[in-house]
């Protein structure tokens, strides 16, 4: 009797941690609400996993000493790894660490309904259908995300190259894999329903393939993927691994991970539906393009064909900053990726101090992420009523002296008014309006979409040639001595 | 199939109902904290790990356990405080500026 009393409150606790979850993501929607959000979806956690580790303690004998240093040890040293990465990161590294947490949870999904599986397929009692079916889609997401997001997360962190990846027979690979995959699938559920006897050697070798055919479609996958594309593969993968812990949820029989998998899983793809749509994409054909049919792999480096560019050094283009009235400073992914945050932010506070008024734009993509730049600029201490988002912004370059373009490209580029271009449509930085411009950028390169920026060519526009931290500290040198 | 395997697809989909009406007008800003703050929240399958662990009677389930444990917990604790990091950054700063000496990481 007790027994079932003690299941009836860990039960409510499992409900709770659950409403805290949705809850918490509710306040996430609001920058002034977030943190608080988060700290009740971490109470909600604590009161899920506190309440499971209680209930397990008192079961009736007791865990096994084993089972009890696995919990514990486990905890502590992955909650140890995790607590000291959280809190040592970079900031402009961030964006990786969360795609190799996405990577471990998904691992972890795919490592509970594999051993879950492996204690029925050499028990007793067979797999029923429905328990077979999750186990294999638990696996088969769980192992995806796992590599997928170590893939990711490899490529913003530059140990694997950012650009996409097409090898000769990639694709051929992804669909045997895929086939592998179905056919596993397909033998282990027929089995499972009795159509045919399955041993449960043959059985255990079916799960090993899909394990490894989902291993292999998560590598080849991400792969083809552009850099620039990853926050939105990052996101749906996060998705994917919610839904792979609702999966090891039913195999389990839990409540709370059906739950939250299944919330993570829903609000995963509708986050990764708006960030696709800010960046003016689609995931169909982020993911098509990563099948090798969209994207062109020629990054050359030339100079675009109609116009002249117009040369700037640091020396004139400190004076230009040191007697406007306003400067509206744009940072974009170059920004992000010479880590300069702090050069900006130093060189902001030299032109305050001078009586400039400096606001800093900010597009919804700038970044490594959606909402990257707004992070990567807070911790360099930029007063956050300084960050204008683009709608607030748009107006003001008319008349605003001098707009300074750090590292941003497709973000600012005018092309995207006109039909016609692969940016049209996309929502852009009003640089142009600006009464002059100044770009720092390392050459003439093209961003992203591969197409030339006319902000380049116009006559208002000065082209300051450096990477994005030497450019700023040359600027701010040149402009203590204005 | 069972009443609970059908209690616990009624679970499932009115939960992925409102995973798709908790998010909705969020300003692109917060896409990533959120991702963050979503990623967080499927380390609950912490406690699948907890649960065979708990079951494991031989040396394949204390490995498979044991890793589940480990990634589980990484994904949870690491999760929440990256999350808290980012949204920290967030708070309105007071109007006077802040100090410059303030900031001492990621200057060198």
């Amino acid at each position: 009797m007790s027994q079932a009393w003690i299941y009836t409150v860990v039960y409510f606790a499992w409900l709770i941690g659950a409403a805290c979850f949705v809850l918490g993501l509710h306040l996430m929607n609001s920058p002034a609400t977030g943190r608080n959000g988060n700290r009740l979806s971490a109470s909600g956690m604590v009161l899920a996993v506190g309440g499971t580790f209680v209930w397990l303690l008192l079961q009736p004998g007791g865990m096994s000493g084993i089972s009890l240093a696995i919990i514990v040890v486990g905890f502590l040293l992955g909650g140890g790894a995790g607590l000291y990465t959280a809190r040592t990161v970079k900031m402009t590294a961030m964006p990786q660490l969360v795609s190799l947490f996405n990577a471990v949870g998904g691992g972890a999904a795919a490592l509970v309904a594999i051993d879950d599986f492996i204690k029925l397929a050499t028990g007793d009692v067979a797999a029923d259908l429905s328990t077979t079916i999750f186990v294999v889609l638990g696996v088969l997401f769980g192992s995806v995300t796992f590599t997928g997001s170590l893939i990711a997360g490899g490529k913003l962190q530059g140990l694997i190259p950012g650009k996409p990846i097409v090898v000769p027979g990639g694709q051929i690979v992804t669909i045997a894999v895929a086939a592998v995959a179905l056919i596993g699938t397909v033998i282990l559920v027929l089995g499972a329903a009795g159509v045919f006897a399955l041993s449960s050697g043959l059985t255990l070798v079916m799960l090993a393939l899909i394990v490894a055919a989902g291993l292999v479609f998560g590598v080849t996958m991400v792969l083809p993927i552009g850099g620039a594309d990853m926050p939105v593969v990052i996101s749906l993968l996060n998705a994917l691994t919610g839904t792979a812990a609702a999966m090891a949820g039913f195999v389990i029989g839990n409540p709370v991970l059906i739950i939250a998998g299944a919330l993570v899983g829903a609000s995963g793809t509708i986050l990764t539906n708006l960030m696709a749509t800010a960046m003016n994409r689609s995931v169909l054909n982020i993911l098509a393009g990563g099948f090798g049919t969209g994207d062109s792999t020629a990054g050359s480096a030339v100079a675009g064909a109609g116009g002249s560019v117009r040369e700037i050094s640091a020396d004139d283009a400190a004076i230009q900053l040191a007697y406007a009235q306003s400067v509206i400073i744009v940072p974009g992914y170059g920004l992000a990726v010479a880590q300069a945050q702090h050069q900006v932010r130093e060189l902001a506070e030299l032109l305050e101090a001078k009586g400039v008024d400096v606001k800093y734009a900010i597009h919804p993509v700038a970044g490594r992420m959606p909402g990257h730049m707004n992070v990567l600029l807070a911790e360099a201490n930029v007063p956050y009523p300084q960050l204008k988002e683009m709608d607030e912004i748009n107006p003001d370059f008319e008349r605003c002296d001098v707009a300074l373009v750090v590292g941003a490209n497709d973000v600012t580029n005018p092309a995207a008014r006109n039909p016609g271009s692969p940016v049209s449509g996309m929502p852009i930085l009003d640089v142009d309006h600006a009464k002059s411009i100044i770009v720092i950028k390392r050459s003439m390169g093209r961003g992203y979409a591969g197409i030339d920026n006319e902000l380049y060519t116009n006559p208002k526009t000065g082209m300051l040639f450096a990477d994005a931290k030497e450019g700023l500290q040359a600027l701010t040198a040149a402009v203590k001595a204005v | 199939m069972s009443t609970d395997l059908l209690n616990a697809l009624a679970l499932f989909a009115l939960a992925i109902l409102v995973g798709f009406e908790v998010i909705s007008k969020v300003p692109a800003t917060l896409h990533t904290p959120l991702m963050s703050g979503a990623n967080s929240i499927h380390g609950i399958v912490l406690v699948g790990a907890m649960l065979i662990a708990a079951e494991a009677d031989n040396p394949l389930s204390y490995l498979l356990a044991f890793v589940a444990m480990t990634f589980g917990a990484m994904n949870v604790v690491g999760g929440y405080v990256v999350t808290d990091r980012m949204l920290q950054m967030f708070r309105k700063k007071a109007p006077a500026k802040p100090v410059a000496a303030e900031s001492t990481e990621g200057q060198a």
